[in-house]
């Protein structure tokens, strides 16, 4: 996608790496609920579960994973675009 | 108003719905629902709206606890029995969730108090055992423009039906007026399996918690009936509204509740 790139700045940020399940989702899903469609949300999750169910989660629900990138410390970020209500 | 981490953590479940989320759980938080009758649908239906963060809830009920209630109206427990309904179902929700506020009616409805009743709420559930208390509650709601839940319970069946102003058929349109005394027996003389409370007040809880929310179909214009003996569900589709009813047709000739006679034999000793 060619604005890939270009969604380097998030319009939106949330920190999930101090809950846990399900809680992690509950706080993405509340973070994204803000933002219009088209705006994007990034996630900073654990490694592990949260890894590999809130993109999952995301995709469920109609939303576009932009990009998923490894902090290095035991973190990852994942980058998000609202595309449903 | 933002959720705190503790409701997010308690309506995490609301909140990972599509059809819920925040906004939804916000909408529940700040809904208001009356309860007629703190009875065997009153009950579960009080308690699931409590434990779902509906944000005001009102009972009213003028009767004590008694030990006869315990079978299936579980808000109450044994210890409960002689203290006021709204008191003992105010106790049980006070310690189910404290983010509910519940306002106590300790009185009976009849046609100078219901509409006053009804009138600052969003939502009605009629948890009553009677059918002057259920025609009483239908003319409120259509006078007061309230968006209700009718249902009823005896023996092994049950049934419910929502009406929402301008969306179809009344509890009028349909059953026109009360029986004759003593035609239809009342759950005092025919009994009722305790679990039909919680099977149908379930679904006046979950009438309310849709109607709150906006989402799906409601039983406007239908009547879920169950029987719990041959395990049958039957959603009946009503005849629509035809403007003829006594109170919500074009020309109605009810312009307030009325209160009928009770059957004798229903009336406190």
């Amino acid at each position: 996608m060619a604005d890939e790139n270009n969604a380097l700045t998030p319009d939106a940020t949330v920190d999930i790496t101090s809950v846990v399940c399900p809680v992690t989702f509950v706080k993405a899903k509340m973070a994204i609920e803000e933002l219009e469609i088209g705006q994007t949300l990034a996630v900073r999750m654990n490694d592990g579960e949260p890894i590999q169910n809130v993109p999952r989660s995301f995709k469920d629900e109609g939303h576009q994973v932009l990009r998923v990138s490894d902090n290095g410390d035991g973190t990852w970020t994942l980058l998000v675009r609202k595309a449903s209500e | 108003m933002d959720l705190s981490d503790t409701q997010i953590e308690r309506y995490s479940r609301h909140i990972l719905l599509k059809e819920v989320g925040a906004k939804g759980q916000k909408k529940l938080l700040e809904a208001k629902v009356l309860i007629v009758g703190a009875g065997g649908l009153g009950a579960p239906a009080a308690m699931y709206l409590a434990a779902a963060g509906v944000g005001t809830i009102g009972i009213v009920d003028a009767d004590v606890v008694d030990l006869s209630n315990l079978q299936r109206q579980i808000i109450h427990g044994t210890a409960d029995v002689g203290k006021p309904k709204v008191q003992s179902a105010a106790e049980t929700i006070a310690a189910m969730n404290p983010d509910v506020k519940v306002v106590t009616h300790r009185q009976f409805a009849y046609s100078a108090n219901i509409r006053e009743l009804v009138r600052p709420y969003d939502f009605v559930i009629d948890g009553t055992d009677n059918f002057p208390a259920k025609f009483l509650i239908n003319d409120a709601c259509v006078l007061e423009k309230k968006a209700f839940s009718h249902a009823g319970i005896l023996r092994f069946n049950g049934q419910l039906m929502t009406y929402v102003p301008g969306q179809g058929p009344c509890f009028r349109c349909v059953f026109k007026e009360p029986p004759p005394k003593d035609a239809v027996p009342t759950c005092r003389q025919a009994g009722v399996i305790g679990a039909m409370g919680g099977v149908i007040g379930s679904l006046q809880a979950m009438e309310a918690v849709k109607f709150i929310l906006g989402k799906g179909e409601l039983l406007t214009g239908a009547l879920l009936t169950y029987d719990a003996l041959s395990n049958r569900f039957h959603k009946v589709k009503l005849p629509p509204w035809n403007g003829k009813c006594a109170v919500c047709g074009e020309h109605p000739s009810i312009t307030e509740p009325i209160d009928y006679a009770q059957a004798a034999c229903d009336l406190r000793k």
